[in-house]
């Protein structure tokens, strides 16, 4: 009986090597197809243009970053691949979800730790992560690998400054974790 | 001869397709390998759980051995495929502000939509946050400009910069990330885990 909850309770994951080459052929398709790696946060830049386009079209005709923006990606900002591209992790994500019978809502935390600090703390990742993703033009999917993988030498400058910062600010934090 | 989208072998809307495909295929995985949880993602800044570096530099080292093969093949003209722009401060600033994100909302972009998808809440609320920091930054664009745009170096790969063949450094590449698994399966061993 106890050996059954145990069992149930360990979530399986898939052997990291071969997640990471069925990544790497995910990332050779994208490349293979449109001439472009994988990306996240693309994503979220385009929907928020597309949005402030809709509902303040005066302020995207005046502000910079917006002029800027629209000027180099004429017509409709989320006709982009990788709106699409994310829409379709959203999907993946969730039927792995599916068939590893993983979906539940829940916060995850240490449990040295509350719910409320596991929150506070995320949101506040989010929007560091969120502003470094803009000025660094892409995230740990859009620079950092797929960067590296056509050797891009910024690619390889955004991983080591995203995990050397990392490790270097891990030791003020550690208790949210370990 | 591929990129199929560039040369014009497919529709702009065939590649849009085939981006949500793509997408399935990208999420399915990283929620498979169990990027979906932030303890686990934030366990190669502690040595407890190296599951990021593992599949991060597996993945990338097979799609730079795929495109070179592909290459090699005339399957694909790599002079079409994106190489991504070097902007050498933006990189830097903007790379130690997403590892300080990283370190205290245990997700990056990617990641947090895989781990919203299975109903995580604090995934939720990072995703939340990433859209008011990128507002954030367009919102005050002229104020971090001037860093964004400086020191543009162009397109260069990193084997150019070191004076290497694309071979070469690939080989390289390879041999490093072999070195850093046998650190990380070591690392694992030494500091302990909870189940999560």
């Amino acid at each position: 009986m106890a050996e059954e909850t145990l069992q149930l309770r360990k979530t399986r994951y898939l052997n990291p090597y071969i997640a990471g080459v069925i990544l790497g052929l995910v990332l050779l398709a994208a490349n293979y197809f449109s001439g472009r790696g994988l990306g996240a946060s693309g994503a979220i830049k385009s929907t928020i243009v597309a949005t402030v386009k809709t509902i303040a079209p005066s302020h995207a005709n005046s502000a910079p970053f917006y002029k800027e923006e629209l000027e180099k990606h004429p017509g409709n900002p989320l006709n982009s691949w990788l709106v699409f591209q994310m829409l379709g992790v959203l999907v993946g994500g969730f039927l792995s979800g599916v068939i590893s019978r993983r979906l539940t809502f829940k916060v995850e935390h240490s449990p040295k730790i509350s719910s409320k600090r596991r929150l506070i703390f995320a949101t506040l990742g989010g929007i560091l992560f969120g502003f470094g993703s803009q000025l660094g033009r892409g995230c740990t999917s859009g620079s950092a690998l797929s960067g590296m993988a056509v050797l891009s030498l910024g690619g390889f400058i955004s991983m080591m400054a995203i995990f050397g910062s990392g490790f270097m600010f891990a030791y003020f934090f550690r208790k949210n974790w370990i | 001869m591929g990129p199929l989208a560039p040369n014009e072998i497919i529709t702009e809307n065939t590649n849009l397709f085939l981006a949500f495909i793509v997408g399935i295929g990208f999420g399915f995985i990283l929620e498979q390998a169990g990027f979906s949880s932030s303890r686990k993602l934030a366990g190669v800044f502690y040595g407890y759980d190296m599951v990021v570096l593992k599949v991060f530099f597996t993945g990338a080292i097979t799609a730079m051995l795929g495109l070179l093969f592909f290459s090699l093949f005339g399957w694909i003209d790599l002079d079409l495929v994106y190489v991504n722009e070097t902007y050498l401060y933006s990189a830097i600033v903007g790379g130690v502000i997403m590892g300080l994100g990283f370190i205290l909302g245990g997700f990056c972009p990617g990641t947090s939509f895989c781990g919203a998808a299975i109903g995580k809440i604090d995934a939720m609320l990072f995703v939340v946050g990433l859209f008011i920091g990128v507002l954030i930054f367009q919102e005050g664009y002229p104020l971090w400009e001037g860093l964004f745009k400086a020191e543009y170096m162009g397109t260069p790969r990193v084997s150019e910069s070191l004076g290497l063949s694309y071979g070469l450094f690939a080989l390289m590449l390879i041999v490093v990330a072999v070195g850093m698994f046998w650190v990380a399966e070591w690392a694992e061993k030494k500091f302990p885990r909870e189940e999560y």
